[in-house]
């Protein structure tokens, strides 16, 4: 054995070791060079044998070489492992554009979804949100918001009456006689939002229904004014239909405000109107005992389904009312 | 009401240089919505003249009728062209489109070949010339009203604009000529002069013995004028202009008394009534019908009378249905030498009644019940006299009036009102200003207002707070958000309803709103009986289908399901809020106290408890499988569980400790649905729906339905929760046979029992029922944990046989063994 030999076990080593493909071949070869049986084992097994002055130079010899063996087998070892590990991810690809979700896509009506979406909107400002029932007295759903007994507005052409006619019993006709209960029931200063279901005798058409939905809002405190209420639905406004939304009052007639006006809203390039508005007419307060030298007011009040339709291009109020699974799902929990 | 701009420019100085578009904005500022600006003739194009038909040649080999008619169009010669229309004889004077001319809709007319004839031209009817609907037959005109061979468009007057204006209810003086065009003078600030003032000193000769007039009760009317003349020429006719702006306003032409008193009322907004003198018997008088007989209008129809419908009548019989409609015994006819005319001041409330009482919305009607100008009973009769004579024979007899007019009273403001109410500083001059602009008087030392003649609605301080913002323009109130309050939030319910809809959202159920209308035919199909079968009923109904208040909400998620699987879908879980109806109290009759101040406590608690309590419910129906199938594989079906799962969850979420029970309840299986209780009390019903119902609606078998009475829960209670427990916990597993009409939640409830407070969990991990002779086995988990020590398994072990030994005395419950 000479040194020569020595550099040649560890050369064919190394070789052995980077040819293996696996880790199978890998340990073949670290049988055949760093084995028992290998030519490096052998030779270091024989060390003992050697005169005493060969010992210590051949062993640091064979020494070196098994270092260099084993820190061989040890780089192959760790890339073929390596490579290994790569391959199996490789072979765990899956097709991830396959449809995945089994569960069924619930979501909120959009009616609901624009009614929070309101009344968040107040109450951030210091609104409180009122309701009332849907069977309502007519005193509180018209003589106490000043329409008197012989209105238009009270005969059956326009309101659902209950029977027996004469309890006076209506599907209230819109949120107002909320308000009247607010007003009965609390002091100034009033701020409240009433968002809820209404009736009116109309066929069901593409924008009429005769079941519906609107939002009003009250104010009443000291030194309340048209400009208060500019104030009010130039903001709600901005906030339903985004910050380059225009509003304009126009005057209008409604029996419990005065002065009253239509709101239009200018969107995607034209007028439409939007609700109404209005001063809370004075006689309406003091019908609810409210002090009209010392408390001024104002009220309005929208549809919301028309707020829906306008602002998501809705164009046929079926689609809002006849429970269509394939309608509220597109809206999901949120607009 | 439509308002054609040279009728406006009579009484308003409008200058050349104001568009159309600027007075619509104007009218739209002040409150007046223009639904249409009408522009008559800017899509026609002459030669248009007037012709007279010389011959008429009926072409009859045709299957319509077609005339080859020759026309004096004032050439000199002849002019022959083929006509559709038939109702024109030879001599008839009409109007003729010539080759050159374009009518409205790019129809260019031109010399041509059709029916084996030249046309050299077209005689038109209005609708050919923009000018109307009326397709009838071709426009024909009086002997003498038209020039042969002139220009028929400026002889028409077809170059004008037209308004088609909104008119709210509050504003019944605008439903005239004068009322808009005063509105357009105050809008563009532009001069007005009144139509009325050059009527205020017209007096009439009196030659005879007249009609007399009478007002029965003060209270149906404040002034009646009755106008007498004799001597007419039933042959006058109308003048062209008259008739051409009566058409602009959308209305015929008839017959000269007839025309003028509709052009009266166009101008001015007094409706006026003529009749024949010669069918009244004495005088006529304004009273109610009382037990009269049936009585025929002038449309022809026969109308049983109320006793309340106001009439005017004679001495023997009603002649006309007040302000709304004339009889037909004394309507003005081809023979009629003398004439009587009405001019009233009614009570708005009357003619709305009579109105609606026969369904009649007449022109008359429609300003009546909006109140007219009480001034104008007196004027607007002396505006018709005056037109009368000055177009026919006609001469004035007499006059007699009842009554007098009754104003809106004088008017206290104080102006710092205005300002305080519509947030924008206004000088008391410039308030004085602007209401003399809608024809106040104003004393501006007092500052005591004094309401126009037509201003009935001017009462108090905030109308005239609303004419003076109206006069300034809305614009200029400045836009400033209100005083914040300081705090607000959501109440409890308002939270707890919407943590519930996006809970069940997000559990896959998609929310729909259905109408709040049933039958009994449903309610009683559904099972429903007692007080939960028993609602309210609507007098006028949408439709004779759905007369009731619905009494639960699952009929109609059923309804909506079915209609979902008519459209397709399979598998869906839907659910809904809402209120339900049970008529658990007999309504009184309702409670009315006057307004203007607020009712006695008694008396608004009265109102308050008349209205019957209605409830709140959250409901959902589940319908296929749970889960979309997929390549991934199949899904269960929905059953009873899953809406047991969803109501429970629903207490769960309100933190609300429930029981369960076994009920029996429609519409619901029998033996398939749980009644859960909080408090005592049922609060929710689920579970697999009738059969019976299934298979009416066509639903999948086992499609299954909760309903949750949300204003019947409690408060949720603040959370409490308990400390979390780090020592390890032990999990120890028992199965146990029991009798199959044991019910697994008693198991459950005698193990917790007999497992002491160590017990963390418990979960029903297993069910076997193929054991056969009436047994099950039920395999449950129990996790036990102490807070300060890790258990021994002595300890573990003492823990499950407590367990299983109070199931066992409680239920029966024998361990399962291998």
């Amino acid at each position: 054995m000479n040194q020569g030999e020595v550099a040649q076990w560890v050369d064919q080593a190394r070789s052995a070791f980077a040819a293996a493909q696996d880790l199978d071949s890998l340990k073949a070869a670290r049988l055949a060079h760093a084995g028992d049986k290998s030519p490096i084992a052998l030779a270091s097994r024989s060390l003992g044998s050697l005169p005493a002055d060969q010992k210590a130079s051949v062993g640091k010899i064979i020494g070196e070489a098994k270092a260099a063996i084993a820190a061989a087998l040890d780089e192959a070892t760790a890339k073929l492992e390596r490579e290994q590990d790569e391959r199996v991810l490789r072979d765990e690809v899956v097709d991830i554009t396959l449809p995945v979700s089994r569960s069924h896509k619930g979501g909120l009506h959009p009616i609901t979804i624009i009614k929070n979406e309101i009344s968040d909107f107040f109450v951030e400002q210091g609104f409180s949100v009122a309701e009332g029932p849907e069977l309502e007295s007519g005193w509180l759903n018209f003589d106490a918001l000043n329409i008197p007994a012989d209105h238009p507005a009270r005969t059956m052409q326009d309101t659902f009456f209950i029977e027996p006619v004469e309890s006076g019993i209506v599907l209230r006709t819109h949120t107002s006689p909320v308000q009247i209960r607010t007003m009965l029931e609390n002091e100034p200063p009033i701020y409240v939002i009433c968002p809820g279901r209404t009736f009116r005798a109309d066929e069901l058409d593409a924008t009429h229904s005769p079941v519906f939905h609107q939002v009003e809002g009250l104010v009443i405190d000291k030194g309340i004014t048209m400009a208060h209420l500019k104030g009010t639905l130039d903001n709600f406004a901005r906030h339903m239909f985004g910050a380059d939304v225009t509003t304009r009052l126009r005057p209008s007639f409604f029996p419990f405000t005065e002065p009253s006006a239509e709101v239009d809203i200018f969107f995607n390039g034209r007028w439409i109107e939007w609700g109404g508005c209005g001063m809370v007419n004075p006689r309406v307060l003091a019908s609810c005992g409210i002090d009209t030298e010392i408390y001024s007011g104002f009220a309005f009040g929208m549809g919301l389904e028309r707020t829906l339709m306008v602002r998501h291009g809705i164009t046929d109020m079926h689609d809002i009312v006849e429970g269509d699974l394939r309608f509220t799902r597109q809206f999901g929990v949120g607009l | 009401m439509r308002a054609p701009l040279s009728w406006i420019k009579e009484f308003v100085e409008i200058p050349a240089t104001i568009t159309p578009e600027q007075i619509s904005d104007g009218l739209i500022r002040v409150g007046f919505e223009v639904e249409e600006i009408i522009k008559q003739g800017a899509d026609l194009t002459g030669p248009l003249v007037f012709a007279k038909v010389l011959s008429i040649e009926e072409l009859t080999e045709f299957k319509k009728p077609v005339r080859y008619v020759g026309l004096d169009c004032g050439e000199g010669s002849t002019r022959y062209v083929i006509c559709g229309a038939t109702n024109f004889v030879v001599g008839d004077l009409i109007v003729a489109a010539l080759p050159g001319a374009v009518l409205p809709g790019d129809f260019a007319i031109g010399a041509r070949e059709t029916y084996g004839k030249t046309s050299n031209g077209m005689i038109c009817s209005a609708r050919e010339l923009g000018l109307g609907d009326d397709h009838s037959g071709i426009m024909t005109f009086a002997e003498g009203s038209v020039t042969i061979g002139e220009d028929a468009i400026s002889g028409l007057m077809i170059n004008d604009v037209i308004f088609d204006v909104a008119v709210n209810p509050d504003r019944g003086y605008a439903l005239s000529i004068r009322g808009l065009a005063r509105e357009v003078a105050g809008s563009l600030n532009l001069k007005f002069t009144d139509p009325v003032n050059a009527l205020r000193d017209l007096t009439f000769a009196e030659t005879g013995k007249g009609v007399t007039a009478k007002i029965a009760d003060p209270a149906t009317a404040s002034v009646f004028y009755l106008r007498t003349l004799t001597n007419f020429d039933p042959r006058a006719t109308t003048p062209l202009w008259m008739r051409r702006r009566i058409e602009k306003m959308g209305m015929r032409s008839i017959s000269l008394v007839v025309d003028i008193t509709n052009y009266v009322m166009l101008e001015l907004g007094q409706p006026l009534h003529a009749f024949d003198k010669s069918k009244i018997k004495g005088g006529l008088t304004i009273k109610r019908a009382g037990n009269a007989q049936p009585f025929t209008t002038l449309d022809g129809q026969v109308r049983q009378l109320h006793p309340d419908d106001l009439m005017v009548c004679d001495d023997e019989q009603p002649l006309a249905l007040a302000g709304t409609m004339g009889g037909a015994s004394s309507e003005i006819s081809e023979s009629t030498t003398e004439i009587v005319l009405e001019a009233v001041s009614f009570d708005p409330v009357c003619i709305a009644k009579n109105s609606r009482r026969h369904k009649i919305s007449s022109e008359a009607s429609r300003r009546l019940e909006r109140s007219v100008d009480q001034s104008l009973a007196e004027f607007a009769s002396a505006r018709f006299v005056q037109l009368l004579t000055q177009h026919s024979s006609a001469q004035h007899v007499a006059t007699f009036v009842d009554g007098r007019p009754k104003y809106a009273p004088l008017l206290m403001l104080d102006p710092a009102y205005i300002s305080r109410i519509l947030g924008l500083e206004i000088t008391p001059t410039k308030i004085a200003e602007l209401l003399r602009v809608i024809g106040c008087d104003v004393d501006e030392k007092i500052f005591e207002v004094d309401p126009p003649s037509w201003r009935w609605d001017l009462l108090t301080p905030a109308d005239l707070a609303e004419e003076v913002a109206r006069m300034i323009g809305y614009d200029a109130i400045p836009s400033v958000l209100p005083p914040r309050p300081v705090h607000a939030s959501l109440t409890p319910t308002q939270k707890r309803r919407r943590a519930v809809a996006t809970m069940l959202a997000s559990l896959g159920l998609a929310e729909v709103q259905t109408f709040p209308f049933t039958n009994q035919e449903t309610i009683d199909f559904m099972g429903f009986v007692g007080e939960r079968a028993s609602t309210y009923a609507i007098a006028n109904p949408m439709s004779e289908e759905f007369p009731l208040m619905r009494v639960h909400l699952v009929p109609g998620l059923i309804e909506v399901a079915a209609r979902n699987i008519s459209r397709g879908a399979k598998d869906f879980a839907i659910f809904e809020m809402g209120s339900i109806f049970r008529s658990s109290q007999k309504l009184i009759d309702g409670i009315f106290p006057e307004i203007g101040s607020r009712p006695s406590a008694q008396t608004i608690k009265e109102i308050y408890a008349s209205v019957p309590p209605q409830g709140f419910h959250v409901a959902g129906v589940l319908v296929g499988k749970v889960e979309n199938e997929d390549w991934q594989g199949s899904a269960r079906s929905y059953g009873w569980q899953d809406a047991i799962a969803a109501a429970t969850d629903i207490l769960d979420l309100c933190h609300l400790p429930w029981s369960i029970a076994r009920s029996e309840f429609a519409p619901w299986h029998p033996g398939r649905c749980a009644e859960l209780i909080v408090d005592g009390k049922a609060v929710a019903h689920a579970g697999e729906l009738h059969p019976r119902i299934i298979a009416k609606y066509g639903l999948p078998a086992r499609s299954a339905a909760f309903a949750v009475a949300l204003s019947a829960l409690p408060e949720s209670p603040r959370v409490r929760p308990t400390t979390v427990g780090t020592m390890p916990a032990a999990l120890q597993d028992v199965a146990l046979i029991v009798d199959e009409k044991v019910a697994a939640g008693d198991v459950e409830a005698a193990l917790r029992v007999g497992a002491g407070p160590l017990l963390e969990s418990i979960t029903l991990f297993d069910r076997y029922d193929k054991l056969g002779d009436g047994k099950v086995s039920l395999a449950f988990a129990l996790v036990f944990r102490a807070e300060d020590r890790t258990l021994t398994g002595a300890e573990i072990t003492a823990l499950r046989e407590s367990a299983v030994a109070e199931a066992a005395r409680a239920t029966g419950a024998t361990l399962r063994t291998a």
